[in-house]
């Protein structure tokens, strides 16, 4: 998008939102409103992080004045967003309690879904500080972007839909009902997280920052050794995480029956090297492009539950629905991978020892 | 030697079967500040139930001079490789008794916004991910920091910042402590210090 063209976008924005603060004034507003963002004040300002020099650019554009705003009330239009709201700002009111209740289940879906999962993951495990963490795939830059088509059902899918597969691949679960509370409170979550995201424009912390091809193919021999050396410490030598003392969740299992199934995203090696990247190990992120490549190879060729879309045949399965940079399928060890997996979809799931 | 190899392994292969095994005679020199069952004293951090591994890779930094402290490096000085593993092995099979339940809830604010949320415009995780839901620790390598005296982990923090503490496994904590300031280190300390080093009603979570 080049430079006019944004301009031209933020002018209409401001123009937009000028009409709409002025009917407002008119008004008083839709209650809903009101009560939805009472005691939510402005997101501070972001002074650090890698979007931040974007987020400030598409910021001072918008603040520019345009010839409509004068004529508007005082309160100026709200810049775009450049981080989430604090949780403090979430409101002591009814919707403020499902907000609350979706970052409950976010951050810990195995309690608080328990009937939806089916393995022992939590949301956050990938999309970090319960999805408030920009290079981590946020829920901020989620929410704007559907209703989207997508590739993987060939159909438009909203984000209700969306949160859906995330039950049915990531968490080897049940999709929940669309209308039910879970979907509902997460959704509630993701669309105050969002505030000040204009809606149906590509943000720029969307997903994981893309990671550069590596120089050489990935290795499965070179991934290990980086595993042993870089990952082990926190999710065992054979990759099955640790339990935190009295059997709470502590650092999640990366295969096995376990971890994501063969149909989440996160079993494709691009998708995996670059949150790997982006924010492995915890806190020092430090491995190359290449350690990022070779180890998310490596963890993704281990057997983990069956494609729920799987019809009795890994081979089928896998020509229908993996041609991407994935291992279904493959041989590995001497193994074809898909052919032991573990069943998907194991819910309620049975406490682990 | 063979026979301490012996008496040394049976300790280990029994510590499972019993709730407590007879303290190694090296364990004597520590129930001073550390507490007979190892449960801490005031000012002095409890050592029952944190990793094996986690303890003997402490002694030896304690005797090598990496983990500065003027009283812990004659003690573990003091100790022969054999007997600094006998003390981890003991206190590590030991367990925290349960906290009385008039014990006070754990103060909300800074301290525990960093230990539960983490500050992740800095990249800075929170202390429980690797430190368990309650900061009771996770498994060998992630010791618990609940209970323990807000004085010592204040300190440990200081002495990761200053360069005292060895970084530990993967330069994880050096890491993590240089994106602390006084206050932070101040106010996580007394959040950990105030949680129960054991659930308060046993076998009951």
């Amino acid at each position: 998008m080049n430079k006019s063209v944004l301009m031209v976008v933020a002018g209409c924005a401001v123009l937009g939102s000028a009409a709409w603060l002025f009917a407002m004034g008119l008004t008083g507003g839709p209650e809903d409103y009101a009560e939805r963002y009472a005691g939510q004040s402005a997101p501070p300002a972001q002074t650090a992080g890698k979007s931040a020099g974007e987020a400030g650019k598409a910021g001072e554009a918008a603040s520019q004045p345009s010839p409509a705003a004068k004529d508007a009330p005082a309160k100026p239009a709200a810049p775009v967003a450049t981080s989430a709201p604090p949780r403090s700002a979430i409101p002591d009111n009814e919707f403020g309690k499902l907000v609350r209740q979706g970052e409950q289940i976010f951050a810990n879906p195995g309690q608080f879904a328990s009937d939806w999962v089916g393995n022992d993951l939590s949301c956050q495990n990938c999309h970090f500080d319960a999805g408030r963490y920009d290079q981590t795939a946020s829920l901020r830059s989620a929410w704007p972007m559907y209703p989207a088509y997508r590739g993987k059902n060939k159909h438009v899918n909203d984000f209700a839909e969306r949160l859906q597969g995330c039950f049915t691949y990531s968490m080897n679960g049940k999709a929940p009902p669309r209308d039910g509370e879970v979907i509902q409170a997460l959704q509630a979550y993701a669309f105050w997280l969002a505030k000040g995201m204009p809606t149906g424009e590509q943000p720029e912390v969307r997903g994981y920052p893309k990671v550069a091809d590596p120089a050489e193919p990935p290795s499965y021999a070179r991934g290990e050794t980086v595993f042993q050396e870089h990952c082990a410490l926190c999710h065992g030598d054979d990759g099955q995480g640790q339990k935190a003392a009295g059997g709470a969740p502590g650092f999640p299992p990366l295969w096995g029956a376990g971890s994501y199934n063969w149909g989440a995203g996160m079993h494709r090696v691009n998708t995996a090297a670059a949150f790997i990247k982006a924010a492995m190990p915890l806190g020092k992120p430090d491995l190359t492009d290449q350690q990022a490549w070779d180890v998310a190879l490596f963890i993704n060729s281990h057997e983990r539950p069956q494609d729920p879309r799987f019809n009795g045949s890994v081979k089928e399965t896998a020509e229908r629905f993996h041609q991407h940079q994935g291992e279904y399928g493959k041989t590995v060890n001497g193994q074809v991978l898909g052919e032991h997996s573990p069943p998907s979809g194991t819910v309620p799931r049975s406490p682990s020892p | 030697m063979a026979r301490l190899s012996v008496t040394l392994g049976l300790c280990l292969l029994f510590s499972c079967a019993f709730a407590q095994q007879p303290p190694p005679p090296a364990a004597g020199s520590c129930a001073a500040c550390h507490g007979q069952e190892g449960q801490g004293t005031a000012a002095f951090p409890h050592l029952a139930g944190l990793g094996e591994a986690y303890i003997r890779r402490q002694l030896d930094a304690f005797a090598s001079g990496e983990r500065a402290n003027a009283t812990m490096k004659p003690v573990a000085s003091g100790l022969s490789e054999t007997q600094r593993q006998a003390v981890a092995a003991y206190f590590s099979s030991l367990k925290m008794a349960p906290a009385d339940s008039a014990s006070a809830e754990p103060p909300d604010g800074p301290g525990r916004e960093l230990a539960v949320h983490g500050r992740w415009d800095q990249e800075l995780p929170a202390c429980v991910q690797c430190h368990g839901p309650d900061g009771r620790g996770i498994g060998e390598d992630f010791p618990p920091l609940a209970g323990q005296p807000a004085g010592y982990l204040e300190d440990q923090l200081k002495a990761w910042r200053a360069g005292q503490r060895p970084a530990g496994p993967q330069g994880l904590m050096g890491h993590i402590a240089e994106r602390l300031d006084a206050d932070d280190l101040k106010a996580v300390a007394q959040y950990f210090a105030a949680l129960p080093a054991a659930p308060k009603e046993s076998g009951h979570e």
